[in-house]
């Protein structure tokens, strides 16, 4: 229950559908299936297995890590990935968190109930403080900042004074409720129709069609401008209008069917499965390697690592997946929801599911706190592998490294919560290091298990004390197939998505706005000072590591306690 | 929905319960398993340490 428990988390519920609808559903799925089979399973057992046998010499850090199965002076400013990582994420993920707890009680006060999409979205825009910077920073029930400022100091409250055990009893009992409340909100979803009489083409049934068609219809125009973005339609009325619509444009309009094999080709769809595999099972995070760190010898690293995955993929595809696309096609209409990504979605659709539901201010206020139980662990955890690798690189006590993480994750997140024009600051930070560095580590862990520990080592630590033996075909995944298609999907992403090449004719075109945010004319101050931060941390953590007589005792192979 | 989407459906949400079933069965079944089975726990060891 405890390895289910910690496997929920807000990438179930509002990441993983917010992506689906983004690219397009049949065509995510399959590619969202075999990241899972050939990098989360493959990378989570090799962190598992990594971390294990770094904890058997005393090391409990990525760079700890690194350097002891390495034996090379290197390794240990390549773990330096494995905190950064989770840090920084930290910063911003304590601000998503703190939006669960405040929906949560605004809920339960009764100051959230919306008649329509357009108040939902409305009132999430005044919450985050979307419109403009520092629009949030006031003290109101119903913007980011008292919410921010207490979930803050309630997680730091909990690791400093070692409280962790009563929250994880919490969660014990509070994620299984999580999954009966997602199992109601589930049944009433698939009841809901077409809530809209006028608007017949917006029902839950289209909505599972948008989310899991393999092969999309679209309305797109003749010659289409560099604004111009095709529009999908969804269920067989729609496409029989929409054949009308382009009967009557005189050919300035044309439907195509798009299949599944040609979405296939967009480098950004397997990116973004790659990332949300990465995301929702916490691998490439650097977290798994630092929890593993603290098992047994014989411990069973394989079945553990098989059970978290599986609880998670039941939660975000059987629970995630059913329940907010088809809610929001039905509120919100195909168009909609159309372009919306990453957690918005769920917090701009689901107020308006449970504002429509019998009981909903109780039951919108119990599913947000749930949320929020799961971002609580989930921070929590994010938040060790920074203070184990300070406790390590300087030598000193639990408390002076929770300070000192402290202290850094304040600023970062007040950063987050000044810069929240467009969510900015949030935004660029998951795309540089919830996206780009994860998929770095990951690629850097799966070499140095595959490689340089050697699958056959590797092998031996995995399975000791395993239930079962992961079957052979693994093998060669490990050490071809997943590194292949991690260093492959990445050389894709960076030529069209970063440096905006035209892969077909391999043409340059516009770089991504994530890269014109840094530099140029349409540069961005919050990107600027995000991208500032991450190289900031990263100094200030590569001199941490340089000065660490751990880490050099690492590079030898020598137990850090002789 | 089309009957293509109602397969990909059926197919990704019956392999993840099955996963899930099979994983539950075996720690169930294996004896001295649930011992062995460990999660992200938030409790670790340095807490215990004087600082």
């Amino acid at each position: 229950m405890a390895v289910a428990g910690s496997a929920v988390g807000l990438g179930n519920f509002l990441r993983f559908p917010g992506l689906a609808a983004q690219y397009g559903g049949g065509a995510f799925m399959m590619a969202y299936a075999i990241s899972f089979l050939i990098i989360g399973l493959p990378i989570g057992w090799a962190e598992w297995a990594m971390g294990r046998y770094a904890g058997s010499l005393g090391y409990n850090s990525a760079p700890g890590a690194f350097a002891c199965i390495v034996r090379s002076r290197w390794a240990k400013y390549a773990g330096i990935i494995g905190v950064i990582v989770p840090v920084i994420i930290y910063m911003y993920y304590v601000m998503i968190e703190a939006w669960c707890i405040g929906y949560a009680v605004n809920f339960w006060s009764g100051r959230m109930h919306f008649k329509d999409a357009a108040e939902a979205v409305g009132y999430f825009a005044g919450f985050v403080g979307a419109a403009g910077d520092a629009t949030a920073m006031k003290f109101s029930a119903d913007t980011a900042l008292p919410w921010l400022l207490a979930v803050f100091v309630f997680n730091f409250y909990l690791i400093y004074r070692g409280l962790s055990r009563g929250i994880e009893k919490m969660c014990q009992f509070g994620m299984p409720l999580l999954i009966v409340l997602a199992l109601l909100l589930l049944g009433r979803v698939m009841t809901l129709g077409a809530p809209d009489p006028a608007r017949p083409h917006d029902s839950v049934i289209n909505g599972l069609g948008y989310m899991w068609n393999p092969s999309k219809v679209q309305v797109v125009k003749a010659t289409p401008g560099p604004t111009d973005k095709p529009r999908e339609v969804v269920g067989a009325a729609a496409i029989a209008e929409a054949e009308k619509e382009v009967a009557a444009s005189g050919g300035a309009l044309k439907l195509v069917t798009v299949s599944p094999w040609s979405q296939l080709w967009n480098p950004s769809l397997w990116l973004a499965a790659a990332g949300q595999i990465f995301f929702s099972l916490s691998v490439g995070f650097g977290v798994i390697i630092v929890y593993a760190s603290y098992m047994k010898p014989k411990d069973d690293v394989v079945l553990s690592g098989l059970t978290a995955s599986s609880a998670n993929e039941f939660c975000e595809v059987a629970l995630g997946g059913l329940i907010t696309i088809p809610a929001a096609v039905a509120f919100l209409g195909v168009a909609g929801i159309a372009g919306q990504a990453g957690v918005g979605l769920g917090f701009k659709v689901l107020p308006l599911v449970f504002s429509k539901m019998p009981a909903g201010a109780f039951f919108g206020g119990a599913f947000f706190f749930m949320l929020f139980l799961a971002a609580v662990t989930s921070s929590i955890s994010m938040l060790q592998p920074g203070i184990a690798f300070v406790e390590e690189a300087l030598g000193v006590g639990r408390r002076a490294s929770v300070a000192i993480l402290g202290m850094l994750t304040a600023f970062g997140a007040g950063m987050a919560l000044f810069f929240t024009a467009d969510l900015k600051a949030l935004d660029t930070l998951d795309f540089w290091v919830g996206t780009f560095l994860i998929f770095v580590l990951a690629t850097v862990q799966i070499i140095i298990f595959g490689w340089v520990w050697g699958i056959d080592r590797g092998f031996e630590e995995m399975h000791r004390g395993a239930a079962f033996q992961v079957p052979r075909v693994f093998r060669p995944i490990i050490q071809w197939l997943c590194p292949g298609f991690l260093l492959l999907v990445f050389a894709l992403w960076l030529m069209r998505d970063v440096f905006g090449f035209d892969l077909a004719t391999l043409k340059p075109g516009a770089v991504s706005s994530y890269v014109s945010d840094l530099f140029g004319a349409k540069s961005s101050l919050a990107a600027q000072l995000s991208v500032a931060l991450v190289v900031a941390v990263s100094v200030f953590f590569g001199l941490l590591t340089a000065r660490s007589r751990a880490y050099a005792k690492a590079e030898r192979g020598l137990p850090k306690h002789d | 929905m089309t009957p293509a989407g109602l397969l990909v459906m059926l197919f990704s949400v019956g392999t993840v319960t099955s996963l899930f079933s099979w994983c539950i069965y075996k720690v169930l079944t294996s004896p001295g398993e649930s011992d062995k089975l460990h999660a992200v726990e938030l409790h670790t060891p340095d807490m215990d340490q004087p600082d």
